[in-house]
């Protein structure tokens, strides 16, 4: 499974934020390489969410830094951190329910359209042709993820398990570097679990994507990732292979809670 | 000289139609076509790249795949290039697989995709013979190295090098092809026994086609929607035979899951399809008619009856009386065409319903709509149709008259034989099974029929299913689960009764109907068979079978059924992959139940052991209830 990981692509750099008094992350630094699945895992609470939302610009972290090839985009707003090339899906999707399939998809595009809404009001010309080429995007990943069947059915009548796909979709047509995916199998069932495991792989070995994931099944994780960043209380455990987290003294330690439990 | 191989057709076609469609397929949402001079262009390449990695004429080419350009350009490069080809269903399991590609001795594989090259690869060490498998689709296969695997497109690319180093080979091999070699191994998934393969002939293939052409009149600039597998007699004899010989477009589906949809896009004037997918259709209409609005539904109840009436009189050739055609004119205006028109066969001349006998209700049903729906029959190994219903002269029940070049019988003992140039060359391999099938000249198909006073057949069932009942009563077990099928809301249904007092039936309920049902009523359920042991759903499913009583011999009537737990499902042997019970075997499978039917236990308990794809087990254990007839809720068991 091991790709050849080039250099850094992302590092975060002891961010840290707190709301009220509880820190929800607190001096985290992990470095992302180019080309990997990096699993965030811990407990509920850890702070897994909070670090992918400071990683895509939803809040700006208290302290430290996030570089993304080298570039500062900690404190960036989230559309900027998108047009720097990092997307991500949320553990409660985020489409419009009412919009068809392929018009989710198309406002994923929407960053890399240039023509503005006054050249768009004339449709022919360079607009349509703009608009031509991003539907050969859409088109190429609802051929991806094998959604044809559902190319222009309205999102919110989807199953769930679909849905989740969709953002999946949503997030790749920005043709991302770096996608963050925050529970991409929450609440499917097994065949859908094992088909999403499946396109995070095939995204991965296809565009090179380094992909950023949080998840909860553990076998999943186990499986695609090649390493793992344990997160507790919002502090950095431990890292390493699946192999040496699994067999972390601290690891257990966290997920069991031999510390008192609250 | 005149063409008398798949390949010399398509070589014609190129020729004196260069630039009109042949193929179509739906890919990135576009369709995009084939001119008959690309489809032999593409076929050039591959068999000259076939010919590159040693294949000769009688190799074997076996193919997985759904239907594509590139699945009917491989399947006629190998025969063009005089090999034999065997397309295999694409929902094969691994077992049937092997067994196939084995007992073919192919020599080079066909797979679609990374799904089937997985499957292929798993079996690689018990598949010595296999040389080389070539894959259509590189998604996820950028880091497969075994070096058994080969891009099609690489393949192609030799080809044409070979192609523009000597530019005259393909022709002179596809010259070379002779009509009697043979073009296609069909294997038949036979209800009982391993399955056998058919050789089919080119001669046959050309007959078969022939004899269909002199009664139907196809156009080249006819549509057709392939969709079917292609290891399905029917498909190959249309969408590769017909196709080709006809010279009209072949279009495949973007997805499987996508058919109805494409459907409509393509408005195709030639449509066949099992009987299973017009089941489906009228269960799908009837739903949505119970989802629709008050006109529509109103409208639709009204309007049927007149339909299916004028139907019904006209294959019975008595009159149409003015005031039933102005009702069945006003249907055609307000349902029947927009109907017809929102399902895609708008434009069909000819819809055809085959490899299973269709309940006369269905047919009814779409004949009423104003479809030319007509029965066709036959066997793999009389080329797919040998029978067809002509226009004009639709009758009920039956499966029409033999082609012009079909001999037919039916022997004392009740048996339909046929015989003439469309009959196959024999089984591979096996010589005692073809020695059984073809005897004295004629070829035995099995079947049990009678020939009605005008000729036209009528299939009663397989010969070895007729059973008796232990008063000596004989029924056909497939008329009656047709009737049954006939509702929206059973999938599927087995009768039994063999040297028993009376018929029984186990019958799956269609989990698709019967779950909106349960939803509109705020009925809740979790599983399968949690749906249906519910209570509301023996009344629902005990209202049908008293439906069918009705038109039943009163000594042929359901007199108990229960509802199973699971579908009937190939994958554990229980229907073939074109869903035919396999009797014997069921009634095996399921003794306990069967035994429970005929005695005065209110239920029974079964244990099943579930096999899920990665390999892990599972048994679950449910209580069936057992329900008489008619008896409603008082004998219903608790639920």
């Amino acid at each position: 499974m091991d790709g050849p990981a080039g250099g850094i692509q992302l590092s975060v750099e002891g961010v840290a934020k707190h709301f009220g008094g509880v820190r929800a992350v607190d001096d985290v630094s992990m470095d992302v390489r180019k080309g990997e699945i990096l699993s965030v895992i811990g407990p509920n609470g850890a702070g897994k969410t909070t670090l992918l939302n400071c990683i895509s610009g939803v809040f700006h972290p208290e302290g430290g830094r996030i570089r993304l090839e080298g570039a500062d985009i900690g404190g960036l707003s989230p559309s900027r951190v998108a047009a720097r090339g990092v997307a991500r899906t949320f553990q409660n999707i985020a489409l419009f329910r009412g919009m068809t399939v392929v018009d989710n998809l198309m406002l994923g595009r929407h960053l890399h359209m240039r023509n503005g809404v006054l050249s768009s009001l004339a449709f022919w010309g360079p607009a349509q042709r703009e608009e031509v080429a991003h539907r050969k995007v859409v088109e190429d990943i609802v051929d991806f993820l094998e959604i044809e069947a559902i190319r222009k059915q309205p999102v919110g009548s989807l199953p769930y398990g679909l849905q989740k796909r969709v953002e999946l979709g949503r997030a790749l047509a920005l043709h991302p570097k770096v996608l963050l995916l925050d529970e991409p199998m929450g609440g499917t069932n097994h065949e859908e679990k094992e088909d999403m495991a499946r396109f995070i792989l095939d995204v991965n070995d296809e565009w090179r994507t380094t992909i950023i994931l949080i998840e909860h099944d553990m076998g999943v994780v186990m499986d695609i990732s090649q390493r793992v960043v344990v997160l507790d209380l919002g502090r950095k455990i431990t890292e390493g292979s699946p192999a040496e987290v699994k067999a972390d003294p601290r690891v257990i330690k966290a997920y069991l809670g031999t510390k008192a439990t609250h | 000289m005149n063409p008398s191989t798949l390949p010399q057709f398509l070589l014609r076609n190129a020729r004196e139609y260069p630039g009109a469609p042949a193929m179509r397929e739906k890919d990135r949402g576009i369709w995009r076509e084939w001119t008959w001079a690309e489809y032999r262009d593409h076929v050039r390449a591959i068999a000259l790249g076939l010919v590159k990695l040693g294949f000769k004429r009688g190799d074997k080419l076996a193919a997985l795949s759904d239907n594509r350009p590139q699945l009917y350009a491989a399947l006629l490069a190998a025969q063009a290039v005089g090999g034999v080809t065997v397309p295999l269903y694409q929902d094969s399991i691994a077992r049937e697989l092997r067994y196939v590609i084995d007992h073919a001795d192919a020599k080079f594989v066909l797979a679609e995709d990374q799904e089937q090259v997985d499957k292929l690869l798993e079996l690689k060490a018990s598949l010595p013979k296999v040389e080389k498998v070539f894959y259509a689709d590189p998604k996820g296969l950028r880091h497969y190295t075994d070096p058994i695997l080969m891009p099609l497109e690489e393949l192609e690319k030799s080809g044409r090098a070979l192609a523009a180093e000597q530019p005259q080979l393909f022709e002179e091999f596809v010259a070379a092809g002779r009509a009697e070699d043979i073009a296609v191994f069909s294997y038949t998934s036979g209800t009982t026994g391993a399955p056998k393969g058919a050789m089919l002939s080119h001669a046959n293939y050309v007959a078969a086609v022939r004899g269909i052409l002199e009664v139907e009149r196809f156009e080249r600039t006819d549509e057709v929607l392939a969709y079917l597998p292609l290891a399905w007699i029917g498909e190959s004899f249309f969408s590769l035979g017909c196709a080709l010989i006809a010279g009209f477009t072949v279009n495949c589906p973007e997805r499987p899951e996508t058919v109805l949809e494409n459907l409509k896009e393509i408005g195709p004037q030639i449509v066949i399809a099992p009987p299973r997918i017009w089941e489906n259709l009228v269960s799908t209409i009837q739903v949505r008619m119970e989802d629709t609005s008050w006109l529509k539904r109103t409208l639709y109840r009204a309007l049927l009856p007149a339909g299916e009436d004028a139907a019904r009189r006209e294959m019975e050739k008595q009159p149409v009386s003015p005031g039933l055609r102005l009702r069945r004119a006003i249907g055609e205006i307000l349902v029947f065409a927009p109907l017809r028109d929102r399902l895609g066969l708008r434009r069909v001349r000819y819809a055809y319903t085959g490899g299973a006998p269709l309940g006369p209700e269905v047919f009814l049903f779409f004949r009423g709509i104003g479809l030319n729906l007509k029965q066709v029959y036959g066997q793999t190994e009389t080329t797919g149709i040998g029978w067809v219903q002509r226009d004009g002269d639709v009758k009920l029940g039956t499966v029409g008259r033999p082609y012009p070049n079909v001999e037919m019988r039916v022997s004392e003992a009740g048996e339909v034989l046929s015989r003439g140039p469309a009959i196959f060359v024999g089984y591979y391999k096996n010589p005692e099974a073809t020695a059984q099938a073809v005897r004295d000249g004629w070829l035995h198909s099995g079947d049990a029929a009678m020939l009605d006073p005008d000729g036209h057949l009528i299939v009663i069932d397989r010969v070895k299913d007729v059973t008796t009942l232990g008063d000596g009563t004989k029924f056909a077990p497939q008329f009656i689960e047709n009737k049954l099928k006939f509702s929206p809301y059973v999938k599927e249904a087995v009768a039994v009764g063999q040297d028993r007092p009376f018929v029984a039936a186990m019958i799956n309920i269609d989990m698709e109907n019967v779950g909106k049902w349960a939803e509109r009523r705020a009925i809740a359920y979790t599983t399968y068979a949690d749906l249906a042991q519910k209570r509301a759903v023996y009344d629902l499913i005990g209202r049908e079978v008293e439906r069918v009583n009705r038109d039943l011999p009163e000594a042929a009537r359901i007199q108990k059924y229960v509802l199973l737990h699971k579908e009937l499902d190939p994958d554990d042997d229980e229907v073939t992959r074109t869903r035919k019970v396999r009797r014997g075997f069921v009634a095996s499978k399921y003794a306990g139940i069967i035994a429970a039917l005929y005695s005065e236990a209110p239920s029974v308990a079964v244990t099943t052991t579930i096999t899920y794809q990665d390999g892990r087990q599972a048994t679950l254990q449910t209580e069936l209830a057992i329900r008489s007839a008619g008896a409603g809720f008082a004998a219903a068991a608790a639920a």
